[in-house]
């Protein structure tokens, strides 16, 4: 080809700035978000709340939320759906209660026991989806009650009565692995940060913040993984177009099927690990854990700049979303607002985001 | 002449009694344009199902580079070498021209757990794919939403040129198109000719056939009217042949021409 040809330009194209490159992100929404929540409380909250403390406060419960979000997202761009992650953190929370308490296995084999049978009910829900071509929305609406109702019943008779299942804490103290997934981790870079005087201290000498929540760890870990995934994998290529038009993927020669029943083990097992996490955390299970994170999870993804039709969304916008989420929900406590004011923010960002989605997604496709 | 790259012969195909097929006769030959006209239900849906492997034909035989070939899936047929161009596309308007062009076929780079789409060589071959059509793209991330139907209708050509079709079907390529687009669409098809692929063009505009094709081919309820070549015949006789002959000449007075 002649270096002629390479030089042409199309006249009629304008050269694109950087801006506008950047508003074609399918993050940008939720990184904005995080800027304007974050503005809004340094204006309103107490001055501890960007603290390290107060930062490891709110990125605790936003990591929680945001391992769910991140496979919500990841679903969600592959076109479907997953109501029932809640109550998969309540069941895959009394399977582990379980094993652990009543039956006494080691987490090395509690763990991937856990696991595997959550992505067993995740694969269950995915081959019912598409055996049925039923949306997923309603198979795994049934899925919620189900396994919520499971999980109550399931408690009862582990526990002979109740619906919480106490002493795990017991049961797997001082297990090796414990450490991954539970805890506070690099104790002592914070211990010497502390020794040198550069963080806060109590008066035993102690940092204030032992270290960084394992959650937060697992969840920074999978946003990384879940992009690269999207991002730089065959298989994220398939995600993308089994979810904006799955016969469109399928005749291309796009395992469909496959994808989406990795997709929905995928969420069930976030939901596990997440259970896993929060339990070994509280020492004690109930029938309630994760009530409502199946729509937490979604709102997070489409604050991240999902669209509710499938084959577009970033896990980097999942992230910020559950960041947000974390910030709104524990940062209202630094302020003097009534709490309660938690649960109109959020539907209102969850509209402004729907809107704002909708919006980018003409910009993208060129839609007029 | 050199052999026909696939030929078929005296194909038939019934839905229950009803006869799509009725003893068709068709072959392409490397780098030509062989137009296939027909009036709606003419068949030629059925037909170029046939011919990609969608149905198993009743009667008649498929010889494919001079050997018999019995599709028994569109995966058969696109891996000996004969992609279809349907009106649809498969092409996924949210995602990038390259991540649709390899959609499916994605390269890959480096070994086990890092092996990873290789994303900058889909983007340099796309962007040269498509130049090679003559499309410049903005930049290969460019969503194909954005594109035109003309260039969405290229970068499907592009693609099937690209991953080895030897014969190429384009199902009605033109027929939701603009003047300007359609040109752009009959000039990618002319190039895609000169390298040496054989060209199905199904239609039912004369002009665009004319313009393009090498030889032709009427389809009328189910049967071949016989292929003719560039020069032998003009346009109002494939008009005429395609709408069966004397319905469209009693028509015509009454529309004065215009058809």
């Amino acid at each position: 080809m002649s270096t002629e040809t390479l030089a042409m330009v199309d006249e009629r194209i304008k050269a694109e700035s950087f801006v506008t490159r950047l508003m074609k992100r399918p993050e940008l929404g939720a990184i904005g978000g995080v800027v304007l929540v974050t503005i809004f409380f340094l204006i309103t909250a107490d001055s501890t709340m960007f603290t390290l403390s107060g930062i490891m406060n709110f990125m605790t419960p936003a990591a929680q939320l945001g391992i769910l979000g991140i496979a919500a997202a990841m679903l969600m761009i592959g076109g479907e759906f997953d109501l029932s992650i809640g109550s998969m953190v309540a069941f895959a929370g009394m399977l582990f209660g379980a094993f652990t308490v009543n039956i006494g296995l080691p987490l090395i084999v509690a763990i991937p026991l856990t696991m595997g049978l959550a992505g067993a009910l995740g694969i269950a829900n995915g081959l019912i989806v598409l055996r049925t071509k039923l949306p997923s929305f309603i198979v795994t609406l049934a899925g919620l009650f189900i396994l919520r109702g499971a999980s109550l019943v399931g408690l009862k008779i582990v526990t002979g009565g109740s619906t919480q299942l106490r002493g795990v804490r017991e049961a797997v103290g001082g297990d090796f692995i414990a450490p991954i997934f539970s805890g506070d981790a690099f104790g002592w870079f914070f211990q010497w940060m502390a020794d040198k005087g550069l963080i806060d201290t109590l008066r035993t000498g102690a940092p204030k913040v032992p270290g960084v929540p394992v959650e937060i760890l697992w969840f920074i870990g999978f946003a990384i993984i879940a992009t690269y995934v999207l991002l730089r994998t065959p298989f994220g290529n398939w995600i993308f177009a089994t979810g904006g038009d799955s016969v469109a993927a399928q005749n291309s020669g796009v395992p469909v099927r496959r994808v989406k029943l990795s997709l929905f083990m995928l969420t069930a097992m976030a939901a596990a690990l997440v259970a896993i996490i929060t339990v070994i955390d509280a020492g004690s299970t109930d029938a309630r854990r994760g009530f409502m994170k199946e729509f937490e999870a979604i709102i997070t993804a489409v604050i991240g700049g999902c669209l509710l039709t499938g084959g577009y969304g970033s896990a980097v916008g999942a992230f910020f979303g559950a960041i947000i989420f974390g910030m709104v929900t524990i940062g209202l406590t630094y302020t003097k607002f009534d709490q309660d004011w938690f649960q109109i923010f959020l539907g209102a960002m969850l509209l402004l985001a729907v809107i704002f989605n909708n919006a980018i997604r003409k910009r993208v496709t060129g839609e007029r | 002449m050199t052999a026909p790259i696939i030929h078929m012969e005296n194909i038939k195909k019934h839905y229950g009694n009803v006869i799509a097929l009725n003893g068709v006769t068709f072959d392409v030959m490397p780098g030509e344009c062989h137009c296939l006209l027909g009036d709606n239900g003419a068949g030629k849906s059925t037909f170029i199902k046939t011919m990609s492997g969608v149905h198993k034909p009743n009667e008649g035989s498929i010889t494919f580079e001079g050997r018999p070939m019995s599709f028994e899936t569109p995966r058969d047929a696109m891996e000996a070498g004969i992609a279809t161009v349907f009106q649809d596309l498969a092409m996924i308007p949210l995602m990038s021209v390259t991540r649709n062009f390899f959609m499916g076929r994605e390269p890959t780079t480096g070994k086990g757990i890092f092996k990873r789409f290789d994303i900058d060589r889909a983007n340099e071959i796309t962007v040269q794919e498509m130049r090679k059509m003559g499309i410049n793209l903005r930049g290969p991330d460019q969503a194909v939403g954005t594109l035109s139907g003309g260039e969405r209708q290229t970068v499907a050509i592009a693609r099937a040129v690209y991953f080895g079709a030897k014969v190429l079907i384009l199902d009605e390529p033109t027929s939701a198109l603009g003047v300007r687009q359609t040109s752009n669409v009959l000039a990618t098809i002319m190039k895609v000719r000169a390298q040496g692929v054989g060209v199905v063009f199904i239609s039912h505009n004369v002009r665009h056939a004319m313009a393009v094709g090498d030889r032709f081919t009427v389809l009328n309820r189910g049967q071949t009217l016989g292929t003719a070549k560039k020069g032998e015949i003009t346009a109002p006789e494939l008009q005429d042949l395609m709408a069966g002959g004397q319905q469209l000449a009693e028509l015509e007075g009454s529309l004065g021409g215009t058809i």
